[in-house]
């Protein structure tokens, strides 16, 4: 398998990244070198081997159901480029 | 052409924890913008998701009530968009390994039994709200919603009509409000509902193209909105055209629905194992526990109150159609007596209920209580109430003048029983009323029930209406 540059742009527009033409040629052979990579890997049998989730070979630890956060928000909207009213103001998007 | 509609439904069920999923926010409903959004929910670069106990938990009592597969290992994963009511650019959510697989659900439509195959159900974060009204033409974020619990449950499509929708959500709203996983609450958005359309011509195998309606919040968009998407799309395609998948929006004030997006614009969310969650991995004797203190099912309530007390279908589906009512019925019979069960349902499902919609009130806020009910249920059952008299002492009831016995006595209910008493009014009756009783004796058999309409007034309805029946027909006779 191989990415055509349509894919690259198509992804760089999903990870909403602007990418020169340029930059778009240079992904285009990075990334399919790492598919070389992947299809290197899959040449391995793994018939009988369980897919891993996870690095980790241990189980998600569960907290108990308590609020145990308190009100920061003016301190987190200090941070923020324009708020009003306790909301964070962004630019108007409607799908 | 016969066209066949074919619906399957996704419901977002907010789950009733009081902190959310990920973070240790509280999930209270209301509160100022954004004072109930911690650094885990705003996504500050660093912090980590833990997952609340309290969430699983609710999810493994779904599955086990809908006799689901409980996968013992279940992954998180990230659903990747953009938008900026969800500050870490993905929504936590399970695909390939949800915690809950294979489950059903019963409904009843028009007295006919229908099995409808529950897929999965799966847990995962609500975004924020965007508010689009003006603010110097920005859009304003509120992410005090953001991280609360969701178990999105999807539907094999299996339900043919708007009707069978319906029931299908109306069951599964009971079951979750039942089991105390949910509020309910449609109009907090608490049980939020998706409904994917498609027709067929009668007998083809293939489903036909879908569309997605998204977030129909009340019954009855669903039904309308199920309505108007099957009539049109069965209009699309005897004009020639086709459907094109699509998400669309159903509009209340027309009643229409309309294209959100087509399926080239179809999100590309490139889900996979967030790296920031291991493995839930479910203890055997958790689940267990879980399952011990699960109550009575409605469907195995339903089926008990037809099989101990010979309640029909319709009543004894109506009576376990919310667990409030379940409840005031069978703590009514408990008081009663179980031998005056289907008086109790017939009362509950009659006058009760009838006041009940007039008042626009839920049973719990109702002014008669179980032990009020029981008591009018014992005094008509021991004779000291007819039918009729029993109705204007639930009005008693219902305005609040205290007790049955004292309201029997204040409005002086008590039904006449006196034999002696019965018949003078009886022969009162016979005397003014010899027309009546020479087309009887001509053999006209509607002039009895005249005179017995007679008597019933004479005694201000309060005659024992089978003494009168039987004075009547020895006077008449002999």
């Amino acid at each position: 398998m191989a990415l055509t540059h349509q894919d690259v742009l198509h992804i760089a527009r999903l990870a909403r990244l602007r990418v020169s033409a340029e930059e778009a040629e240079t992904a285009q052979t990075q990334l399919n070198s790492i598919f070389g990579l992947i299809e290197q890997m899959q040449a391995i049998n793994t018939q009988d081997i369980e897919p891993m989730s996870h690095a980790l070979d241990v189980a998600q630890r569960l907290r108990e159901d308590k609020v145990t956060e308190s009100d920061q928000r003016n301190k987190f909207q200090t941070i923020a480029p324009a708020v009003e009213n306790g909301l964070y103001l962004v630019p108007k998007v409607i799908e | 052409m016969k066209w066949e509609t074919v619906i399957g439904l996704e419901v977002h069920t907010q789950l009733t924890t009081h902190s959310k999923v990920f973070s240790g926010s509280s999930t209270a409903f209301g509160a100022e913008p954004n004072t109930q959004a911690s650094a885990v929910d705003i996504a500050l670069p660093g912090v980590l998701p833990v997952l609340n106990k309290g969430a699983v938990e609710r999810a493994i009592k779904f599955g086990l009530a809908v006799g689901a597969t409980i996968n013992r290992v279940n992954i998180f994963d990230r659903k990747n968009y953009f938008y900026p009511d969800l500050p870490k650019g993905y929504q936590i959510s399970q695909l390939a390994k949800p915690i809950v697989e294979f489950g059903s659900l019963k409904i009843n439509v028009d007295g006919e039994e229908k099995t409808i195959r529950i897929t999965r159900a799966h847990m995962e974060e609500d975004a924020g709200k965007s508010l689009h009204e003006d603010f110097h033409g920005m859009t304003g974020i509120d992410l005090n919603r953001a991280g609360t619990p969701l178990l999105e449950i999807v539907s094999e499509p299996d339900m043919r009509s708007s009707a069978e929708a319906v029931a299908y959500a109306r069951a599964l709203h009971n079951l979750v409000t039942w089991i105390g996983i949910c509020d309910g609450n449609m109009q907090e958005g608490s049980f939020r509902v998706d409904a994917n359309v498609s027709v067929r011509p009668v007998g083809q195998a293939e489903f036909g193209t879908r569309r997605e309606i998204k977030n129909l919040n009340s019954f009855r968009f669903l039904q309308q909105a199920i309505d108007y998407e099957a009539r049109w799309q069965i209009e699309t395609l005897e004009d020639g055209g086709r459907v094109q998948q699509a998400t669309v929006l159903f509009d209340p004030e027309t009643g229409e629905t309309r294209m959100m997006r087509s399926k080239e614009d179809a999100h590309d969310y490139r889900y996979f194992p967030d790296p920031d969650l291991l493995p839930v991995k479910l203890d055997e004797s958790w689940i267990e526990s879980i399952r011990a203190a699960m109550p009575e099912l409605p469907q195995a309530m339903r089926e008990r109150f037809q099989r101990e007390y010979g309640l029909s279908v319709y009543d004894a589906t109506s009576l376990t159609s919310q667990l409030d009512a379940a409840r005031f019925f069978t703590d009514t019979v408990s008081l009663a007596g179980e031998a005056q069960a289907k008086l109790v349902a017939n009362w509950m499902l009659g006058e009760v209920s009838a006041n009940l919609n007039r008042e626009e009130k839920n049973i719990v806020d109702a002014p008669i209580t179980p032990g009020l009910l029981a008591d009018l249920i014992k005094r008509i059952a021991d004779g000291t109430l007819s039918g009729k008299l029993a109705k204007q002492a639930f009005e008693g009831l219902w305005a609040g003048e205290g007790g049955v016995d004292a309201i029997i006595e204040a409005r002086g209910l008590k039904q006449m029983s006196d034999s002696g008493a019965i018949e003078k009014i009886v022969d009162e009756v016979l005397a003014a009323n010899q027309k009546s009783v020479e087309e009887f004796r001509a053999g006209k058999e509607k002039a009895f029930n005249a005179l017995v309409g007679q008597v019933m007034k004479a005694s201000k309805g309060k005659a024992n209406p089978a003494q009168v029946n039987e004075i009547l027909k020895k006077k008449l006779g002999g």
